[in-house]
């Protein structure tokens, strides 16, 4: 049976470097400028 | 009106079957793909393809691992493809096709 | 792969999101679609001088044979307008093909013809959303700018399509000087309907070019409404309009992005393509969809669209510490009023902008009405001010200190 994977611990300042890799990013639809 | 979207579980997910939501729309793009819920109007970025496949193989995949592994995700990205996939099933861009096994 | 390799294989980082759209994506992500120039009203601020119908409009089947198109790209959702959308005879049709074909709509409309019955047709239609048009809480605000009769026809419509059971559709306010001391009255208005609030720029494109100078927000009021937005912007929309406000501090929520040529665009009523709606004007003119290949054709290769989609020079702007939030503001405003595009946002918060521009250009297009318009814009009576309820005992209730009389 696989172990369940453990997040690696980041150094606070790291996490301004997640946050820009993050994988998955959402965005309003009605968010675009240019749009009636 | 759209039902809530499933929570996702706190852990396990890699041994669980998902899939992408009739609803939702894909559409590829050179960094990745869009995907649109037409029920919820919500619009999520995929920014990278490998990402991309792996939420194309959810469907047809017996659990998560799977799609990692065929959509060639290193395992020492898989932390992040989780959260990815975490983060889609919360707002309901992906739904769980049935529990499998225990986390 | 070997352990070695995965074990040392560096974590994904695609970046931020706003500079993959900088490149460009294979299709919009939404669009506005202008259907038709003609319009009953003649609002003083339009940004498609729009009024008299060009008899160069697509046809139906042309009108079809863009959304079967938009369907293919896969363009999720389109934003409908105009002049005013409804007066056109087969409006109704077209909207039921493109929910038909997988494309969400959301029209705008000043609400003459949101009547009960549409209303519950609407209501009962998935994929349609509806903007009603408002720049006033108050009749004698609004009516100054888009006409007489105009905000009880706004208020008619969203109580219709309230009873109808239509929930968030949009209210659409363009924010100008006599109106930014009535957010609060605004965002009472759209709850009391069910509606969704959006507030939008004014921007010198059309016939706001005309007016300008008398309704651009002055310096404090634009400060007064990213205050506002900072303290309500979770429940409000902006169609990422004020970007160039995030120059104050916090970037207000949005992509913070230009996105003319790169994430929108406009088709326009005889099927011109222009980098946004904002911008009706030769110089951001990318090419016809009656031309072979269509709408995707021209978005993909048109030369404007790929100039957009090149690094831009942010000019004197990329010193600026808001650069990141700002990038120099919006192109159509720098563009109307005569000032160079690598340099400051007319309304640069910061106060960089120089003064316009003495050569402005004019738009392209004028569809104004040339005669009389039954529901003329009113001259507004600064001398007067309505009460604000009905029975009010005390004359001076509702009066603050430095509210225009």
């Amino acid at each position: 049976m696989t172990d369940p994977i453990q997040p690696e611990t980041d150094a606070p300042e790291q996490e301004a470097e997640l946050a820009e890799s993050a994988l998955v990013e959402e965005v309003s639809i009605d968010g675009m400028c240019g749009v009636y | 009106m759209p039902t809530t979207p499933t929570a996702a579980p706190a852990g396990g997910m890699l041994e669980e079957a998902w899939a992408l939501d009739e609803s939702v729309a894909l559409r590829p793009e050179p960094f990745g793909a869009l995907a649109y819920h037409f029920g919820t109007r919500k619009l999520s970025f995929l920014k990278t393809p490998e990402l991309v496949d792996v939420v194309r193989l959810l469907a047809t995949s017996t659990s998560v691992e799977h799609a990692l592994r065929d959509a060639g995700v290193p395992e020492s990205h898989w932390p992040a493809y989780v959260g990815a996939l975490r983060g889609l099933a919360t707002g309901g861009m992906i739904r769980p096709r049935g529990q499998r096994g225990q986390a | 792969m070997t352990i070695l390799e995965e074990r040392t294989a560096p974590p994904p980082s695609p970046g931020k999101l706003v500079d993959q759209f900088e490149k460009g994506l294979d299709a919009p992500i939404c669009l506005t679609w202008e259907l038709t120039y003609a319009c009953n009203l003649a609002c003083v601020h339009c940004l498609s001088s729009s009024g008299r119908r060009d008899p160069r409009e697509l046809s139906t089947d042309e009108c079809k044979a863009l959304i079967d198109e938009f369907e293919r790209m896969q363009i999720f959702y389109v934003n409908i307008g105009g002049g005013e959308p409804t007066v056109r005879p087969d409006f109704w049709e077209l909207l039921d093909y493109a929910v038909d074909h997988h494309v969400g709509v959301k029209f705008s409309t000043n609400g003459f013809r949101i009547t009960p019955e549409r209303a519950e047709k609407l209501a009962a239609t998935d994929y349609v959303d509806v903007q009603i048009s408002l720049d006033g809480a108050t009749a004698d605000v609004n009516d100054h700018v888009r006409g007489a009769g105009t905000y009880d026809a706004a208020m008619r419509a969203m109580a219709n399509l309230q009873a109808a059971g239509m929930k968030d559709f949009k209210m659409s306010v363009v924010c100008t000087r006599h109106n930014i001391g009535q957010l609060d009255e605004f965002k009472a208005i759209a709850d009391r309907y069910g509606a969704q609030l959006r507030l939008t720029r004014l921007r010198p494109s059309g016939r706001g070019a005309d007016v300008w100078e008398e309704l651009h927000p002055l310096p404090e009021q634009q400060r007064e409404l990213y205050d506002w937005l900072i303290a309500n912007g979770d429940q409000v929309l902006t169609g990422d309009s004020f970007f160039h406000l995030s120059a104050y501090g916090e970037a207000l929520p949005g992509l913070n992005l230009c996105g003319a040529g790169r994430v929108v665009c406009l088709v326009d009523p005889v099927g011109d393509v222009y980098a946004c709606p904002f911008a009706i004007h030769d110089q951001f003119l990318a090419g016809n969809v009656r031309s072979v290949g269509g709408f995707d054709t021209v978005w993909k290769t048109s030369d404007l669209f790929l100039e957009l989609r090149s690094p831009q020079t942010g000019g004197a702007c990329t010193k600026c510490s808001a650069y990141d939030s700002c990038r120099g503001g919006c192109m159509a405003a720098k563009f109307f009023t005569g000032m160079p595009l690598d340099g400051p946002d007319p309304e640069c918060v910061k106060g960089n902008a120089g003064a316009p521009g003495e050569v402005r250009p004019t738009a392209s297009q004028n569809h104004s009405h040339t005669g009389t318009v039954r529901n003329a814009p009113v001259p507004l009576t600064l001398t007067r001010r309505p009460p604000d309820k009905a029975c009010d005992e005390n004359p001076l209730a509702g009066l603050t200190a430095g509210t225009g009389g």
